[in-house]
């Protein structure tokens, strides 16, 4: 009885933020909006927040969210302010071509556009919800980030309100990368960005999240990103967390690729002091292709939590995934992956590998790699390590007149660079390789 | 330039060194040779600052400076190289990348002007020629995937490029054939100066025939039993370690 009591007092906050929102939108969405964020919020308030007796979540206990009094974006204040305050998390490659939300509400007096293609549509949601696109969204929505089981899904698509949509008609390639900024800095805020993409057939186009915040308090971020990629379609995806270090940032990425179609992501965790992203990426039809790679890199207060999915339905698919994590100070991370390969999926290539480097005896990983095979004929391999910095490397590099520091911080930029080297937009890259080198309060080691 | 006195070392409180005594001057190529587990790497590995071995006595002067008082860091700041026996890999760095962080630390340790990649490439390309290696080798990871000669090779290319006033070669000549030694060596010889010192350590006459030394030292059980002129390198050559064992374990027993 006790245990209910608490968890009716942790939704509560969110009902009735509910109650506010439908108050203010309900006049401005469509009405199968209105009922599927009726569902989910339904959904949501069955399953409460995650308990971390279910497998899924035994690593990480979600409890402060729950706990924590956030407030909804529209009691907040200052999001302009904000907004200008965060301008230069804008990657130099993306400065015409950027969304900026503060709070998950779209600003279009902070984003540009100017470089995109005309027939490439970037919008905010809410702006696309009012467009002659509405009825694609509808068709796609929610579709592939079920929320019948995922609490934070669900989560989000109750309080679906703004975001992204992207669409990328036939054909139509994208040069300059399209980043979705999201600001939080507006006090103890929650937001809830939903970001929906469509590339049609033969398109191709990079797509960089970045999600920031400030670091003075807690605030949370529950975003899903659902994309949709169609036959011998390319997108590269970028999602570089780096929220305060007080922050809780939960996100759902899910993936769905057709015939011969590419999927390409790298996600960086730098941020939050609690971060969760479960990404899927289901290859439904021959010969589609995914790299799904990630870098986590955390210190003292913070926990790192990916739960990876690649599903292979179809046959002749190929999936590679590279997870390296860095672990400093008293942090904890958390690597599940699975992959999944269905009776169809002959002439399966999958591989995983999941590997830690922990710079500190203090912290702690937990690693945990799932194969499921029910094809006789493919090729998996998964393999997870965890170690620390070779003692030989470090001596091998002091002896050429680097100081400990220096040769920890250029063995630990060594270790990422498997997957730094491999993202293609170059302030990305160098971005990393200065926040890497620059670890332990060494100065800068200049590796150009 | 280096005095090493009574230098006693332990590594896992087992006794390596017992007692060293050598003195080394500006423009001298000194040889330390013997038979396997005298002490040879752990003398190269004590004078570079290896932190698993324990010095219990003696002390080594180096230009003035107490040696053992430095971090491995600071002694290759002040001009000391040890080329490994087994060179390190490193994964993710590249050649290029650790060639001129280092030479810009020595850079500063000096008050110099660091260089851009763009200069540094420069300096590179042709300190590279002195030991014969092909550039495309400076965008590899560190000694990555690298045979064994060209390993031993990348380390005499990091002296040509460090310049080290103290240079201490650890077995480079083995797991070497015969034209990767003479690459070896003559990019050595090049890199001698009057105002420079090589401390060689080997197993073998054979590198000696092309990097002549002034000085042969043979360590035995710990010890230097005996120093000579580079004939001695020849004598033991002929005869073998046994000689010296007998005549160690004579003078031990006498």
């Amino acid at each position: 009885m006790m245990t209910q009591a608490t968890e009716a007092k942790e939704t509560g906050l969110y009902l009735e933020a509910y109650e506010q929102l439908r108050q203010r939108t309900a006049s401005e969405v469509p009405s199968w909006l209105d009922r599927l964020r009726a569902e989910a919020l339904e959904k949501f308030s069955e399953l409460g927040f995650p308990a971390p007796t279910l497998e899924e979540w035994r690593y990480t206990n979600v409890a402060p969210i729950a706990k924590a009094r956030f407030v909804p974006s529209w009691t907040v204040d200052g999001a302009e302010e904000a907004g200008r305050r965060w301008a230069d998390r804008v990657y130099e490659e993306a400065r015409s071509s950027v969304l900026v939300f503060v709070n998950g509400r779209f600003r279009s007096d902070l984003s540009s556009l100017a470089a995109l293609p005309r027939e490439a549509v970037v919008l905010g949601l809410a702006d696309a919800l009012r467009s002659e696109h509405q009825k694609m969204i509808g068709e796609r929505l929610a579709r592939g980030a079920a929320f019948d089981r995922q609490h934070f899904a669900a989560l989000n698509t109750a309080f679906i309100a703004d975001g992204a949509f992207v669409y990328l008609p036939r054909g139509v390639r994208v040069e300059a990368p399209i980043q979705l900024l999201f600001i939080s800095d507006s006090g103890p805020v929650m937001s809830f960005p939903r970001v929906l993409v469509v590339a049609e057939r033969e398109s191709e186009a990079t797509l960089i999240e970045r999600y920031v915040g400030a670091a003075d308090q807690p605030y949370f971020t529950d975003a899903v990103v659902e994309i949709y990629i169609d036959e011998n379609a390319h997108l590269e995806h970028y999602k570089v967390q780096e929220e305060g270090v007080q922050g809780f940032h939960v996100a759902t990425t899910w993936v769905e690729l057709k015939r011969a179609a590419r999927y390409h992501s790298t996600t960086v965790t730098l941020g939050a002091q609690l971060a969760r992203h479960n990404i899927a990426a289901i290859l439904t039809e021959e010969g589609g292709e995914c790299r799904v790679d990630g870098l986590y890199m955390v210190d003292t207060g913070q926990h790192a939590d990916t739960h990876s999915l690649i599903e292979h339905r179809a046959p002749r698919c190929t999936s590679f995934q590279l997870y390296k994590g860095i672990l400093d100070g008293r942090s904890r991370g958390v690597f599940n992956g699975r992959i999944y390969v269905h009776r169809e999926a002959q002439q399966t290539d999958a591989y995983q590998t999941n590997r830690n480097l922990m710079l500190s005896n203090e912290a702690r990983v937990d690693t945990k790699p799932q194969l499921e095979i029910f094809a006789d004929d493919v090729k998996c391999s998964h393999g997870a390590t965890v170690g620390q910095l070779e003692e030989e490397e470090l001596f091998y590099l002091r002896t050429r007149g680097l100081s400990f520091e220096k040769a920890r911080n250029l063995l630990t930029y060594g270790f990422a660079e498997e997957v730094v080297e491999k993202i293609a937009v170059d302030s990305i890259r160098e971005q990393l390789n200065e926040v890497i080198l620059n670890r332990l309060h060494a100065t800068a080691l200049d590796v150009r | 330039m280096l005095e090493i006195r009574n230098l006693h070392a332990t590594i896992d409180d087992q006794e390596i060194l017992r007692g060293i005594d050598l003195k080394v001057s500006a423009g001298e190529v000194h040889a330390i040779m013997g038979p396997n587990g005298s002490g040879k790497s752990t003398l190269a590995k004590v004078l570079a600052g290896h932190p698993a071995y324990e010095v219990t006595e003696g002390e080594i002067i180096y230009e003035g400076k107490n040696l053992l008082e430095m971090d491995p860091d600071e002694r290759a700041r002040e001009g000391v190289f040890m080329a490994f026996q087994y060179p390190v890999e490193v994964p993710g760095v590249s050649n290029a990348q650790l060639l001129r962080l280092a030479y810009n630390e020595k850079r500063k340790h000096q008050g110099l002007e660091e260089l851009d990649p763009l200069e540094f490439k420069e300096l590179l390309a042709e300190r590279a020629k002195l030991v014969d290696m092909d550039l495309s080798f400076m965008s590899r990871s560190v000694n990555e995937g690298f045979s064994g000669g060209e390993k031993k090779r990348n380390e005499i290319l990091q002296m040509a490029v460090l310049e080290p006033k103290l240079a201490i070669l650890d077995e480079t000549d083995s797991g070497l054939d015969i034209d990767a030694l003479r690459i070896v060596a003559d990019g050595v010889n090049k890199l001698r100066r009057p105002d420079n010192a090589i401390i060689l350590v080997t197993h073998y006459q054979r590198i000696l025939n092309y990097i002549i030394p002034d000085y042969v030292h043979v360590l035995y059980r710990g010890r230097i039993v005996r120093s000579g002129g580079k004939e001695l390198a020849l004598e033991l050559e002929e005869k073998g370690y046994d000689w010296i064992k007998s005549e160690a374990g004579v003078t031990a027993s006498a």
